[in-house]
């Protein structure tokens, strides 16, 4: 196994394992925590595949900003003992359904083919391993960031000033609605 | 995501899928085409993710002044 090999499984298990608890811990807190070690992960993995620019948006924006949104929410709302999926027996099972559902859509790895008589021939195998991936040496690595700069001033502008104008009324409408009411 | 009570749990599976589709992006760029559209993308994503935790968070605090509990099972105003 080559050492880009190992690197990537490392990050990957990281992230993977940091996701899965987040959505299965008992505690809120653990759950964020678990969050920042998902975002790092991610942002490794960005750099395994040249995105060096982007590794490091990812982590300022999100674990500087979001992620500390997030821990603001968490302790404002007080709650740190919430724990769910043992007092959700309702909506434990549409869930469960959705997610196997998904994955036999997506991952299902055995191939079984057989023939309804109305139907026709019906073949079940997850999507990931019906495409044909483009495998290959890829895009060589290299300095991102003089040419994603230059993108965002030539060919996309117009998104960019539009992310911009998002970004202000985002802010304006998120202190409009936390705002106190003087209504007496 | 789907199954949580808390609003602010749901907000973490939704950064999750987020920076999963962005992880999905960025390697399409590198492997598929050549360019960095994948790249461009995925940051315009990482500052839309952004607006939307602000927001949110925002909605998330003015629902609990409201009823005192981020549970979202109890945010039913609108329920005729």
């Amino acid at each position: 196994m080559s050492a880009e090999a190992a690197v990537f499984y490392v990050f990957a298990v990281i992230t993977v394992g940091a996701a899965a608890v987040v959505v299965l811990a008992r505690s809120l807190i653990y759950s964020a925590f678990a969050l920042l070690f998902a975002f790092f992960g991610v942002a490794g993995l960005y750099v395994l595949l040249g995105a060096d620019f982007l590794a490091a948006t990812q982590l300022l924006i999100y674990v500087g900003g979001i992620l500390v949104l997030l821990l603001f929410g968490v302790m404002l709302t007080h709650k740190l003992y919430d724990l769910d999926l043992k007092s959700e027996v309702t909506q434990f099972l549409p869930a469960s359904i959705i997610c196997v559902g998904l994955f036999i859509l997506l991952a299902w790895p055995i191939e079984i083919s057989f023939s309804l008589p109305g139907l026709g021939n019906v073949r079940i195998l997850g999507a990931l391993w019906q495409t044909s991936w483009a495998t290959g040496p890829g895009r060589p690595a290299g300095p991102t960031t003089e040419e994603i700069g230059r993108l965002f001033m030539s060919t996309y502008l117009l998104p960019f000033e539009a992310a911009s104008v998002l970004l202000l009324v985002a802010l304006m409408g998120a202190a409009m609605i936390v705002r106190r009411r003087k209504d007496a | 995501m789907l199954t949580r009570r808390n609003a602010v749990n749901v907000l973490m599976g939704i950064e999750l899928i987020l920076n999963s589709a962005n992880l999905n992006l960025v390697a399409f760029s590198r492997y598929g085409t050549g360019n960095l559209q994948g790249q461009l993308f995925a940051v315009f994503v990482v500052v839309i993710a952004a607006a939307e935790v602000a927001v949110a968070l925002a909605i998330v605090l003015t629902l609990y002044r409201l009823r005192r509990t981020p549970n979202l099972d109890e945010a039913d105003f609108l329920r005729g």
